[in-house]
């Protein structure tokens, strides 16, 4: 029987994709222009960086083209590492849990077809971003060293089978994993483990502190750096190959010899691969259609949770309840505390690190300053938390709002449901994070109050606005909840919240400024009618950035339409 | 019970549903039918107040389903033809879930709740995430959460799709019982033999309008069709010729 090609297979991923674009380009230029901007300062931002690393390097006689190859090499085998584990939670979709799959695997697809489609679908949804990202690293070393204009196509001809060997490892892996456990299992299994070694490279890297290379004596320590890290330089790395033969091309004496054990390899590990697939897929696809039993009595959030909620009607308590509940049986959310948990540790550990009050005695204007733009980057962190966990809140809603729209219950309920059990635990870390950092900073009982008030009336605003935009800008086909936060919606939340951050900031400033005068100068701190004014008018901003995103964000929820 | 009036919904330039206007008395067990796209689902929809209407209004028990939702949405009980329900919640939970929308709790929900887990044999499953149900499981589960607060009024979109045979022919059982006490059931339905069995009244769709409505023998006199068959009405409605020379096709060895 004739089998059909594989870009036959692969077309409705590339049909939907090409449809995708076009929508979002009927969308509107602003959209577009929006995105650009974004990603273009991102990658002109990694370029300029690296850019000058480089220069620098470029500067170090014998040392210097050795350390670039070396952070080439470090930053190719933190990729790798990155792309086996998401290829392996991506080949769990991809390959075990994916809507399509009932469709290919009843069809007269052979076995091999299938395996190449599904692997190359787990490497573009897997791979795109680092791929991204290495495009103004490599555009960095190649502007620097000079490496013309055939650079780009032989980069390209590196990165290429880079990318195809974590996608079998990590599609080869997941096999196995679904062999033993249920797939529904293996994926709670997965983002744990995922964002456990996640966090556990930004807490090293952290803990590391690179920011000494930027010392004068930084160049001992960047050997030190390098030291600790202890780069693998082990001749069976194919980031080393990629490495050898990145640079060997820069250096204008290409070595064939890298791209042939990257090809080959490649191929080889694509036929292991396939071979692999043949003998586990079949029974592995069985065992990734049982679900996960689990037997839940539900008592422990009733008789805590529902106890305290009492007072409140039987609707929004029941909301309340059923939102706590979906929130933590579901790893793929609870366990993205663990990142919260890293981010604010790494928080608080800058902060410690700062060095404020170590040695000579640093000036009062100092400290109030950076207790004072303390506010506006613990308003980013819990931007950046509300993005993840409120901002989604309404999309997650999407498949259920048959029931929500048919039942009596009004959504001015539903939207404070949602509003306090984002907004409460937001509180509570908004102001241990102000409170701490303050004590570390040793500020001022007047800055204490007044950082404390701002990040409690900031708080509710980026709440209020997390979950308006959410509602403005809905994903309801989205399964995955950590998906949302990052569409185009998260993205204008995100500079809205920066504008809102920016504008309490400089208003308060008004009046922070009068006071640290006053200190100053050695007179006495007097509330005045002008510092009232400035704390009226950042009230005012709080205040607005609340209630019109929650008003806005139910008219949308109104015309909803399922 | 149930009263459309001009009833009309747009998607762009697309009329799905066109100035339909239809009364559905108390204590009737009421039927639409119609081909794939004739509008069912989204009149349904409007009723249960998901869809906003473009023109028209829906009034249930005499309370305009958008104007006073709240109220008229006491009243009604939505049976949607896709069972998407919260997974991480169990039967049970999800359950007292519903009632609570509804504003009930207490006693008398828990004794409503074991009930109708018992009766559609559920009470086994009851302290499991919906995760781990099967599609007629969740049929069954969103059935009964239609039930838990005991409306007046129940819409369903196609309640048969996914039902083993026992579940079938209980839910017909529980439907009649429930129309018999005076309540009313709008039911759209793809199962001709279903309809004519269960149905006091029919009304056939085609391209979002009402193309007939009433008992069978008001519709066989509409048509001017003799002593036929549903089926036979449906086809003659919603011009059956093109379904006909289809099976002759798949009947064909060529």
């Amino acid at each position: 029987m004739k089998q059909p090609s594989l870009t036959h297979v692969l077309q409705p991923k590339w049909r939907t994709a090409l449809q995708r674009l076009r929508e979002e380009r009927a969308g509107g230029g602003a959209k577009l222009a929006i995105l650009s901007f974004v990603g273009l300062g991102f990658w002109a931002a990694v370029f300029g960086i690296l850019y000058f690393v480089l220069k620098y390097f470029r500067g170090v006689e014998e040392l210097g083209p050795l350390l670039a190859g070396k952070l080439l090499g470090l930053m190719l085998l933190s990729f790798i590492s990155i792309l086996i584990l998401s290829n392996v939670i991506t080949a769990l979709s991809s390959f075990f849990l994916a809507k399509d799959l009932d469709l290919l695997v009843s069809a007269p697809v052979d076995w091999l077809r299938l395996y190449l489609a599904k692997l190359g679908e787990t490497l573009v949804h897997s791979s795109w971003m680092v791929a991204l990202m290495a495009v103004p690293i490599l555009a960095a070393y190649g502007a620097i060293y000079h490496g013309g204009v055939l650079f780009p196509l032989y980069a390209v001809l590196v990165i290429l089978p880079l990318l195809v060997l974590p996608a079998v490892i990590g599609s080869a892996l997941t096999l196995i994993l679904v062999n033993i456990f249920p797939a529904r299992r293996t994926r709670d299994l997965l983002s744990l483990i995922a964002l456990g070694a996640a966090g556990g490279v930004i807490m090293l890297f952290r803990i590391i502190r690179p920011e000494r290379l930027a010392r004068p004596e930084g160049f001992r320590n960047l050997l030190d750096f390098i030291a600790v890290l202890r780069t693998p330089t082990s001749p069976f790395l194919p980031s080393e190959w990629a490495t050898n033969g990145i640079m060997s091309y820069l250096r204008h004496a290409p070595d064939p010899l890298p791209l042939v054990l990257l090809w080959s390899t490649a191929a080889g590990f694509v036929a292991l691969g396939a071979i692999l697939h043949a003998a586990l897929f079949a029974q592995g696809f069985t065992k990734a259609q049982e679900g996960a039993e689990r037997f839940i009595r539900g008592g422990l959030w009733r008789w805590t949770v529902g106890r305290l909620l009492y007072p409140l009607p039987v609707a929004k308590r029941e909301f309340v309840l059923k939102d706590i509940k979906l929130f933590f049986r579901d790893t793929t959310q609870w366990s993205q505390l663990i990142l919260l948990a890293v981010l604010v540790v790494v928080y608080i550990f800058n902060i410690k690190a700062l060095p404020l009050h170590r040695g000579e005695q640093v000036g009062f204007y100092q400290v109030t300053l950076v207790s004072f733009l303390n506010l506006g980057l613990a308003g980013f962190v819990l931007a950046s938390i509300a993005a993840r966990f409120i901002f989604p809140a309404v999309s997650l809603e999407g498949r259920q709002m048959w029931l929500l729209r048919s039942s009596p219950l009004d959504l001015r309920a539903l939207l404070w449901s949602k509003y306090w059990v984002g907004t409460t635990p937001l509180l509570v870390l908004g102001m241990l994070l102000t409170g701490l950092t303050n004590v570390l900073l040793k500020v001022s009982p007047f800055m204490m109050a007044v950082s404390m008030t701002t990040m409690f009336a900031l708080t509710l605003a980026i709440s209020a606005m997390a979950l308006g935009f959410g509602a403005v800008y809905p994903q309801f086909e989205t399964e995955n909840a950590a998906q949302i936060p990052t569409s185009f919606g998260g993205l204008v939340f995100m500079m809205a919240t920066v504008a809102l951050l920016g504008a309490v900031i400089v208003v308060l400033w008004q009046a922070v400024y009068q006071y640290v005068r006053a200190v100053y100068d050695g007179r006495p701190v007097v509330v005045d009618s002008w510092m009232v004014m400035w704390f009226t008018a950042a009230a005012v901003i709080c205040a607005a950035a609340t209630v019109i995103p929650l008003v806005v964000g139910l008219r949308r929820m109104e015309q909803f339409e399922f | 019970m149930i009263r459309l009036e001009n009833l009309t919904k747009l998607y762009g330039s697309f009329v799905a549903v066109d100035d339909i206007t239809l009364d559905i008395p108390k204590g009737v067990l009421y039927g639409v039918l119609g081909p794939n796209g004739a509008g069912k689902t989204t009149t349904l929809r409007m009723i249960a107040g998901i869809l906003r209407p473009s023109d028209g209004r829906v009034l249930v028990g005499g309370d305009d389903i958008h104007k006073t939702p709240l109220v008229a949405k006491q009243r009604l009980g939505f049976i949607p033809d896709r069972p998407f329900v919260y997974e991480k919640l169990t039967g049970s939970e999800f359950l007292r879930f519903v009632a609570g929308l509804y504003g009930q709790e207490g006693e008398i929900i828990d004794r409503r709740m074991a009930e109708l887990l018992e009766v559609f044999e559920l009470t086994s499953w009851k302290d499991e995430l919906i995760e781990a149900y099967s599609h007629g499981m969740r049929q069954k589960i969103i059935i009964s959460s239609a039930l838990i607060h005991r409306p007046e009024v129940i819409v369903v979109d196609e309640p048969m799709v996914g039902l083993d045979p026992k579940a079938a022919r209980l839910l017909k059982d529980i439907f009649r019982q429930f129309v018999s006490r005076g309540n009313t059931i709008l039911m759209s339905t793809h199962t001709l033999e279903v309809a004519e069995a269960m149905c006091d009244r029919i009304a056939i769709m085609q391209h979002g309008k009402i193309a007939a409505s009433g008992t069978m023998a008001d519709l066989r006199q509409q048509t001017a069709s003799g002593d036929v068959g549903l089926e036979e009405l449906f086809l003659k409605l919603t011009g059956g010729v093109h379904e006909r020379e289809l099976a002759a096709t798949l009947g064909d060895p060529r």
